[in-house]
């Protein structure tokens, strides 16, 4: 028992710990190429908390990073590896903005769920593919969802020159019907772009707490994360939770999608290139150990640097500089390990190996 | 063990607070002299080393700069964007620190321009390459199909072959203008040449760029024009392949002096250079001047010396650039107006036939 509560303990210890080295080696990194470590901290905090424009723009990076790190965090949980958010985010994105544009003239009550969960079935869609391969013929994940991504990225890029082109390489801007944003939120925030999504994305979080937590499903997805021969044995059905846990993982990057569609932008761009967010979800799951309320701090923490890259910036640091802290985060992180030993060594009060 | 740990991270510690206190010397004092002008931009994804628009746009600024005596990062500066997520934060940072022109470079961020326009009325705004209709933003825009008829012209008088190609990035109205420029320019001085066109579906695909200039070069256009940004790279890989293979081949650039790209087998013939350098400077200029022209759409052309050959062309004969010279000035008067859009240059083609 007793080692059991020490372990929950170091759990919520690891990424702190990591996040604290990521930073102080960023520092010294700053330090090494001339800038004041101090300097550039102090003003991302100053921005991100201190300055409400910034603060709402934090807030609209962080909503759709919280979804995709669930996304990322629930496959996880079934022991499946979903790198496959960035093209579910994609169809998502592109379903919730041609649905919303489509049916213009439906009030907002009906109109907004519906586009959230066009895009959930969308991204579930998508998610659903690699889980059937993976269930039905054990094709890897890793590698179906990977290449599920380069075809939504090319698809939706084709559907919007061919049915929903507007000038400026977009489609056109969904009715204020669909429109998350509010006049409200706004304000008080200082004109950014917050919007209500940030709700959407804090009952995701609930709605993936619940499902693991509270149900037999996320029981039987649980148990086969942590050994699929035993909950065979068990008689689950390996297979079929398999492909409910991709659906489901995918329908938040799916909801994901509908956040820029309907709440930060207003359209979706044709993309030259994937937008990160998919993979920063990876990252962002793997900092909250895999839970609900943990996605959403790494969400934060990371949306804090990203917006704080703009302070940064000002400051005359380089961008590649704020990316280079933020992988340095994700390094020591995934090298929890490591930390793990080094707490290990701390706690035997420095006894031989 | 632990010792050991203690002391690296002691050490980590007094190193960076030593050098922290060596390396504040250069911001903090900024005195704000008023009397000056403060001029940003924030450029796309690409980056001010993007070898294209916003890498000319930040040589406008640092000119603009240089001639009038300002301090770069506190009069003049640009922010990078890493998504399409940061064009309004970084837009409504500059606004925040009093710059009295911000320049939005390129027409993905149209719509971010528009929405930190409306939002800041005071605050001065420029959009490159696309129009913004406020009353506090200036578009700029450039006569892309002037300076792309001017090496039509080159190209369909120095084919061998009679075929020319054409290769563009996004399939979109801005690059229309360069396609239908060019296959005007190639008709007008050789009726009978075969042009070839084909779109990569993107700016940063080089594989692309080259896979379609192969095909071009296999079936026997000896002169490719491009405007696909990084796709284009691929475009030269190709020609300096044959030309080495004793092929001769040649490529026509884009944007700025791509000379070098073409090197070290000497491909390129000329490039189509797009001064967006010259509009940040001119603009940047009517702002310290006081003549904010807000709400209206400049157009950059070749009677503004934007658009046109590059420098480097010393590959094309002299006879060659007396036409070229000519039908500058034609354009200039407006004797000819070279086509921007596929009807334009069909109705183009049809008065040339007659």
């Amino acid at each position: 028992m007793e080692t059991k509560r020490a372990n929950k303990w170091i759990n919520a210890l690891v990424p702190v710990i990591a996040v604290i080295l990521g930073l102080l080696v960023g520092a010294v990194i700053m330090v090494i190429s001339g800038y004041n470590p101090f300097e550039a901290y102090g003003s991302i905090f100053q921005m991100v908390f201190l300055t409400p424009y910034y603060a709402g723009e934090t807030i609209v990076t962080m909503i759709p990073l919280i979804l995709s790190g669930l996304s990322v965090a629930f496959a996880f949980r079934t022991g499946l590896f979903n790198i496959g958010v960035e093209g579910q985010l994609l169809v998502g994105w592109l379903a919730s903005v041609a649905f919303a544009i489509h049916f213009a003239d439906w009030p907002k009550l009906v109109l907004i769920p519906l586009c959230l969960l066009v895009a959930a079935l969308a991204g579930g869609l998508w998610g659903l593919i690699p889980g059937l391969l993976k269930a039905r013929f054990y094709v890897h994940e890793v590698i179906t969802t990977i290449m599920m991504n380069y075809i939504a990225l090319y698809s939706t890029n084709a559907i919007i020159r061919q049915f929903l082109y507007a000038d400026g390489e977009r489609t056109p801007l969904i009715p204020d019907s669909a429109s998350l944003s509010s006049n409200f939120l706004s304000n008080i925030t200082g004109g950014s772009r917050l919007h209500w999504g940030i709700l959407v994305a804090l009952l995701g979080a609930v709605i993936m707490w619940f499902l693991l937590w509270r149900t037999t499903l996320g029981y039987e997805l649980r148990a086969i994360g942590f050994n699929p021969d035993a909950s065979r044995y068990a008689g689950m059905n390996v297979a079929r939770n398999i492909i409910t846990s991709f659906a489901i993982a995918g329908g938040f990057a799916g909801v994901a999608g509908a956040m820029l569609g309907l709440g930060t932008y207003h359209y979706m761009s044709i993309n030259a290139s994937f937008t990160g967010i998919g993979f920063d979800g990876i990252a962002v799951a793997l900092l909250g150990v895999n839970t609900a309320p943990g996605v959403v701090i790494g969400a934060a923490l990371f949306a804090a640097l990203e917006t704080g890259e703009v302070s940064m910036q000002s400051l005359g640091i380089p961008n590649d500089l704020v990316e280079i802290i933020i992988a340095l985060i994700i390094f020591f992180v995934a090298s929890h390990y490591m930390i793990r030993w080094t707490l290990d060594r701390f706690k035997k009060g420095g006894a031989a190996r | 063990m632990k010792k050991r740990v203690l002391f690296l991270f002691a050490a980590m510690l007094v190193f960076g607070t030593v050098l922290a206190a060596c390396g504040t010397s250069g911001g903090g004092t900024s005195n704000g002299k008023k009397d000056g002008v403060k001029v940003a931009m924030v450029t796309d994804v690409g980056g001010v080393n993007d070898k294209s628009f916003n890498q000319s746009a930040w040589e406008g600024l640092q000119k603009f700069g240089k001639d009038f005596n300002l301090k770069q990062n506190t009069d003049y500066k640009y922010l990078q964007s890493t998504s399409s997520n940061d064009y309004e934060p970084n837009l409504t940072q500059l606004i925040q620190q009093k710059y009295d022109l911000v320049f939005g470079i390129g027409y993905l961020m149209q719509n971010a321009v528009k929405n930190v326009a409306e939002r800041n009325k005071n605050a001065h705004l420029a959009i490159v390459d696309s129009v913004v209709d406020a009353p506090n933003v200036v578009s700029i825009n450039f006569k892309e199909e002037q300076g792309s008829f001017l090496v039509g012209v080159v190209a369909g008088l120095m084919t061998k072959t009679n075929k020319v190609g054409f290769i563009g990035g996004i399939d979109s109205a801005l690059i229309k203008k360069f396609e239908n420029g060019f296959k005007a320019g190639v008709k007008s001085v050789n009726p009978k040449a075969q042009i070839f066109t084909q779109y990569a579906g993107s700016f940063d695909a080089a594989d692309k760029g080259q896979a379609i200039a192969a095909t071009f070069y296999g079936k026997g256009a000896d002169i490719i024009y491009h405007a696909s940004g990084a796709t284009g790279n691929g475009v030269f890989t190709e020609a300096k392949t044959r030309k080495k293979n004793g092929q001769n081949v040649w490529v026509i650039g884009v944007d700025r002096d791509q000379y070098d790209a073409g090197l070290p087998e000497d491909v390129t013939l000329t490039s189509m250079v797009k001064r967006v350098d010259r509009a940040v400077y001119d603009v940047s200029k009517m702002v310290k001047d006081g003549k904010f022209p807000g709400g209206k759409t400049l157009e950059f052309g070749l009677k503004d010396d934007a658009v046109g050959l590059s420098e480097h062309h010393q590959h094309i004969p002299e006879d060659v650039l007396k036409k070229v010279d000519e039908y500058k000035s034609k354009i200039i008067s407006g004797e000819i107006t070279p086509p921007k859009t596929d009807k334009e240059y069909k109705q183009f083609v049809a008065n040339l036939n007659k």
